[in-house]
């Protein structure tokens, strides 16, 4: 059987192939051929307003559902405003798939009309990328980049299509399982981890009087929150949650701790300091979490559990490194710990260390001073009753800056895949288009969007995408009318010198805005306000809702581990300072 | 590459014998991942196989800009290589090539000649005030060469790097890295 078909077909159906339901993109004109067989396929094409957008959505979708995120855009410029959202996904390990048009193969190098040099501007913010030089690669490489995408640690891949490329006939062909990897002799990814060395850790935690498991974004990479509950109860082992893995253990959970790291909670802080075991899991040392390396959980022993081996030993060296998929080796360890248990072996006596966690968690809870009446809204108080006032299973996203650190810390997770940031790359604007790329992978829940005054102008126009294309998100702007982060910086930092921080309250207009973009726009000034503002965007579902809350633009986040300083300085929140020696 | 230091000492550089597949832009992948993550190259020799489908790059790297094991970590993670070795400069054979415009007044050139006979290297190109020479040896060999040369007033001199293979003996080990890699 010899099919002849064009590259854009060929394209396509390829996509097809791989299941692909939903591409988010935005056509030009070396792309453009590929968007005429678009029209003969069943895959749903969401049109954005931005090519950054379609990224974001793209990693939304994949946050949400661990599939590949598609994004579909043109050369030269369109491929350039994909640069953050795939450094983003590269952070922060989303599978995600970008095509890009690109010049005819014979124009290449000529500086022709929307040219530029895709694969090498975005070599170091992919997996892996290629550049298509023949139409009959299209196949093999598009086999290809799903399974770079979605296999070992998850990335994005881009593939960057000659128009030529497109609009030429080739021979259809499916290349096999068998095919795809043998083109790939330099890429196999290690799962099962090595079962000496999880032996060895077994041994550490059934001996270790301090045990801390500090879960990061790779448990949720590897679908091992289930496994994760059950290593957790069988060893009784407290457990914190990076800002990736935030839902991968229940917050409700006795042994949660929340998060930890640079605006973490001080209870999780304090028992990664004084843990005499580290059991990371799918983390990797991130300076946020650690603060100054050096003075990072001194005491602490360390299993490393990640399926990128170059992780293991780049920060802190660990004491038994097992390289593998986190649901495999969680497994492997819960089976490996009760033969141990069975065999007569006994897990030290940990409910010292347990009580004094506990009272860690009772002298440092989360706080912030409620508004007396009168004053300014507090942002930590509208979080608290969005999270209230969710339907179950709502799925939270956020932008970048103190509202995330906010909805990090006052939401209250308690299932995997339903908290989406950006934390690697750290991308203001992101929540946007990532709630309508999430909102569209789980259609049945409902999706809230948390945004900052300076994040909303960056990204909103995707409001837009979601209204023409029916996608009902939900948006609470936290309008402080700053760069809420960097005037906590500079208010600590700079001797409140504040330097090109302040945006206005006013300008803009964010309830017409909304209008504009034919969503329903809600103000809030007042905390009486609050709950019903909320109760009548969950009600709307017809179209996307922007509810703005006037607040409080002096509040900080705390706890805060200062840039540079070591974990044991966190900064407390001033009404519990004089609690300090209970940290001790 | 005449910075090219000394291995016969304790290495504080390594040589790493990097088989890749044959495409285009392998060379720039793995350029890019040094300078992206900061490690330094002393030098960098590429061409294909045996197998016209793998190029085989040798790089000497600078163990001290980053720990020798996150450099090989981080080139596997690379899709496109395919298999590292780390050659022991002390266990393995090296070969450079050296060429060198060297002034000289033809009533000395002589002294030059005898130089480049003493260590078997060839004349390339004779003209009134200067000559041309090429040595290929061990790094040390052309170090001496070109220190030697260098008395006479080197115009231009230009190394390649230094390829590498294992050396043949019982002793001869080659830490492989072929199937342990991820991402």
């Amino acid at each position: 059987m010899t099919e002849q078909i064009t590259g854009a077909q060929a394209l396509i159906r390829a996509l097809e192939l791989e299941n692909v339901d939903t591409i988010f993109g935005l056509p030009g004109g070396c792309i453009l051929p590929a968007y005429d067989p678009l029209l003969d396929s069943h895959i749903r094409h969401i049109l954005v307003r931005h090519e950054q957008g379609a990224g974001h959505m793209a990693e939304g979708y994949a946050h949400v559902t661990g599939r590949p995120g598609v994004a579909l855009v043109t050369s030269g410029p369109a491929a350039t405003n994909m640069v953050t959202p795939l450094c983003d996904a590269y952070m922060d390990s989303i599978p995600m798939i970008c095509i890009t048009g690109q010049v005819p193969t014979s124009a290449i190098g000529t500086d022709a009309f929307q040219e530029c040099d895709t694969v090498g501007i975005t070599r170091s913010v992919t997996k892996h990328n290629e550049l298509i030089m023949s139409a009959d690669e299209i196949p093999l490489i598009v086999r290809q980049a799903f399974h770079i995408a979605t296999t070992g640690r998850p990335g994005p891949v881009l593939i960057d299509v000659p128009k030529d490329c497109l609009q030429n006939m080739m021979t259809w062909y499916w290349p096999t399982d068998e095919e795809v990897l043998e083109s790939l002799p330099g890429y196999k990814p290690n799962t099962k981890g090595h079962s000496r060395m999880i032996k060895e850790a077994a041994r550490l935690i059934l001996d270790s009087k301090q045990p801390v498991l500090y879960v990061g974004g790779g448990v949720l990479k590897a679908r091992a929150a289930d496994a994760l509950r059950e290593l957790a109860e069988l060893i009784n082992t407290p457990v914190v949650t990076t800002l990736m893995a935030r839902g991968a253990f229940p917050d409700s959970h006795p042994l949660c701790l929340g998060m930890p790291g640079m605006h973490g909670n001080a209870t999780a802080i304090t028992a990664m300091q004084k843990s005499d075991l580290l059991i990371n899991l799918g983390a990797r040392f991130d300076d946020r979490i650690t603060g100054k390396v050096s003075t990072f959980a001194p005491d602490a022993k360390i299993i490393h559990v990640d399926i990128d081996p170059a992780e293991q030993g780049k920060v802190r060296r660990p004491d038994v490194p097992i390289v593998g998929d986190c649901r495999l080796v969680i497994e492997e360890l819960v089976k490996t710990i009760k033969e141990m248990l069975a065999n007569g072996d006994a897990q030290t006596d940990i409910s010292a260390w347990k009580s004094r966690v506990s009272g860690w968690q009772e002298q440092f809870p989360l706080f912030y001073s409620p508004s007396e009446p009168g004053e300014a809204l507090k942002p930590q108080f509208c979080l608290e009753k969005l999270h209230e006032l969710a339907p179950a299973g709502t799925i939270l996203c956020s932008g970048v800056g103190q509202h995330q650190m906010f909805s990090s810390q006052f939401w209250k997770f308690e299932e995997p895949y339903t908290w989406v940031n950006s934390g690697g790359l750290g991308t203001m604007g992101f929540s946007i288009p990532a709630a309508i790329g999430a909102k569209v992978a789980r259609p049945d829940r409902t999706v809230w969007a948390v945004d900052g005054d300076g994040c909303f102008q960056m990204t909103a126009q995707e409001l837009v995408t979601a209204s023409v294309e029916r996608i009902p998100i939900k948006v609470a702007i936290m309008n402080n009318s700053y760069l809420g982060m960097v005037r906590q910086w500079q208010e600590m930092f700079y001797d409140e010198r504040y330097s090109e921080v302040y945006l206005s309250p006013e300008l803009p207009d964010f309830v017409k805005w909304a209008e504009a973009m034919g969503c329903v726009g809600i103000r809030v000034e007042s905390p009486e306000e609050v709950e019903p503002a909320i109760a009548l965007a969950n009600s709307i579902n017809d179209r996307s809702v922007v509810v703005e809350f006037r607040v409080d633009a002096g509040e900080k986040v705390f706890p805060m581990v200062p840039a540079g300083f070591g974990n044991d300085d966190v900064l407390l929140h001033p009404n519990q300072n004089d609690r300090r020696e209970f940290l001790r | 590459m005449s910075m090219t230091p000394n291995t016969t000492s304790m290495p504080s550089h390594h040589i790493l014998s990097v088989l890749v597949q044959n495409r285009a832009g392998v060379l720039a992948r793995v350029s890019s991942l040094f300078a992206r993550r900061g490690y330094n190259i002393f030098s960098l020799a590429v061409a294909p196989t045996e197998d016209p489908d793998f190029s085989r790059i040798t790089i000497v790297v600078d163990v001290e800009s980053a720990p020798l094991e996150q450099i090989v970590k981080q080139l596997f993670k690379l899709i496109d290589v395919v298999k590292i070795s780390e050659l022991d400069p002390r266990r393995s054979v090296e070969r450079e090539l050296m060429m060198a415009t060297v002034r000289v007044a033809s009533e000395d050139r002589g002294q030059v000649v005898e130089l480049a006979n003493i260590f078997e290297g060839k004349i390339l190109a004779v003209g009134t005030e200067a000559i041309t020479v090429s040595l290929d040896g061990s790094p040390d060999k052309l170090d001496d060469f070109e220190e030697l040369l260098r008395g006479y007033g080197i115009v231009e001199l230009q190394r390649t790097g230094r390829v590498a293979l294992p050396k043949l003996d019982k002793e001869a080990r080659t830490r492989s890295h072929k199937n342990g890699k991820a991402s």
